[in-house]
């Protein structure tokens, strides 16, 4: 089957800062993905080229055959690092409004992760703490019938319990034709979902390997290993 | 049931064992269907893909086996269970030896120091059926 995402020579700068450069990428279907790689390393610049959010400076990326655009945006699935929907609106009212923007939102899993998490549908957005935001933009995102699912810090806010639930989701809401890239610092957390792992530093691809070759060459787990290899 | 992964060893050969366990200790006894991948996976909070891998390897080892119409069931090969039980515990005892040799005991020492433990557990009531860690 042909690779979900590729990416060839991709780079981008600001000004004469290079956030990133020359990566080169095959995102297979399937698959889980750690994004990892410390501040400042390129993360989400290359996420939201992905989404077509930033214009490369040169290079490119395609996403099943199609270069970022309606094409594209139809298929993936993302959780911004920063919210962006209206505060006033009611959880219901956002589950509306997701069914209105995308044909592969699936309405009843979006309601039942929610009352599995106790969010009251009718409640404003704005008057739910800061880690019941992040759970529903991450439900929303996650309700979605989509081939690649992109979550930038999805388990940063909330508490260990509803991040186990979380990660119970996403294994749950597996299917072998589509991928999860998700990026985040607690890696010790995620670690045993993930299939592999992609590591970037400075903009460039340092490391791109299955989560067990790394247990099984260096003796380490992927946070130790992570630490070691960025120690400052 | 507790899925106890150590953070520094490979995962899937981790998940084989603890299967091997569970059908050793009778949590899934010869004959019974095993739950599917994404059940196991979800239980053991690991990655499908990782959990497929394990069961694949316990095939090979005719541990389990998939039916076409009914998925995956334990073997009902009882004698190669036993095998895989005594095979675990030749590793464990290993393990033991080559820990006990780092701490400076010799073979004979090691025997007499288990004898003293066993006979110490045993009056304390300590009883066979009393299960390792991660068998229930």
């Amino acid at each position: 089957m042909e690779a979900l995402a590729e990416i060839r020579g991709l780079t981008k700068a600001y000004g004469n800062t290079i956030a990133v450069n020359n990566l080169n990428l095959i995102i297979p279907r399937g698959r889980i993905i750690g994004l990892l790689g410390p501040n400042g390393s390129g993360k989400t610049t290359l996420i939201k080229m992905i989404n077509g959010l930033l214009t490369p400076t040169a290079g490119s990326i395609l996403i099943n055959g199609f270069p970022p655009g309606p094409e594209t945006k139809a298929r993936i699935a993302y959780l911004p690092e920063r919210t962006y929907l209206q505060s006033g609106m009611k959880v219901c009212d956002l589950v509306d409004f997701f069914q209105d923007f995308y044909e592969d939102f699936n309405r009843d899993r979006a309601f039942s992760m929610l009352s599995s998490l106790n969010i009251p549908f009718t409640a404003q957005l704005k008057t739910l703490s800061k880690g019941t935001k992040e759970k529903v933009q991450l439900i929303l995102v996650m309700s979605r019938n989509a081939d690649l699912f992109i979550l930038d810090e999805p388990i940063a806010g909330v508490d260990p319990a509803a991040r186990d639930y979380i990660l119970k989701t996403i294994i749950n809401n597996y299917n072998e034709n589509a991928s999860i890239m998700l990026s985040t610092h607690l890696i010790s957390d995620i670690e045993n979902i993930l299939d592999e792992v992609i590591f970037i530093r400075d903009g460039q691809l340092l490391t791109h390997m299955p989560v067990d070759q790394i247990r099984e060459q260096y003796g380490q787990s992927v946070d130790a290993y992570f630490r070691g290899v960025f120690a400052c | 049931m507790a899925w106890n992964l150590n953070a520094d060893k490979p995962i899937y050969s981790q998940l084989v064992e603890i299967i091997q366990i569970q059908i050793i200790s009778g949590r899934y006894k010869a004959g019974d269907r095993l739950p599917s991948v994404r059940e196991l996976a979800a239980e053991a909070s690991v990655n499908p893909n990782t959990m497929q891998k394990a069961l694949a390897e316990l095939e090979r080892n005719c541990l389990i086996i998939t039916q076409r119409t009914s998925g995956r069931i334990v073997t009902e090969d009882t004698e190669l269970i036993h095998r895989t039980q005594k095979h675990l515990a030749e590793e464990h005892i290993q393990n033991f030896f080559r820990t006990m040799n780092g701490l400076g005991y010799s073979a004979e020492e090691i025997l007499s120091l288990v004898k003293e433990a066993a006979e110490k557990l045993s009056n304390s009531g300590f009883s066979h059926t009393d299960l390792p860690k991660g068998a229930e």
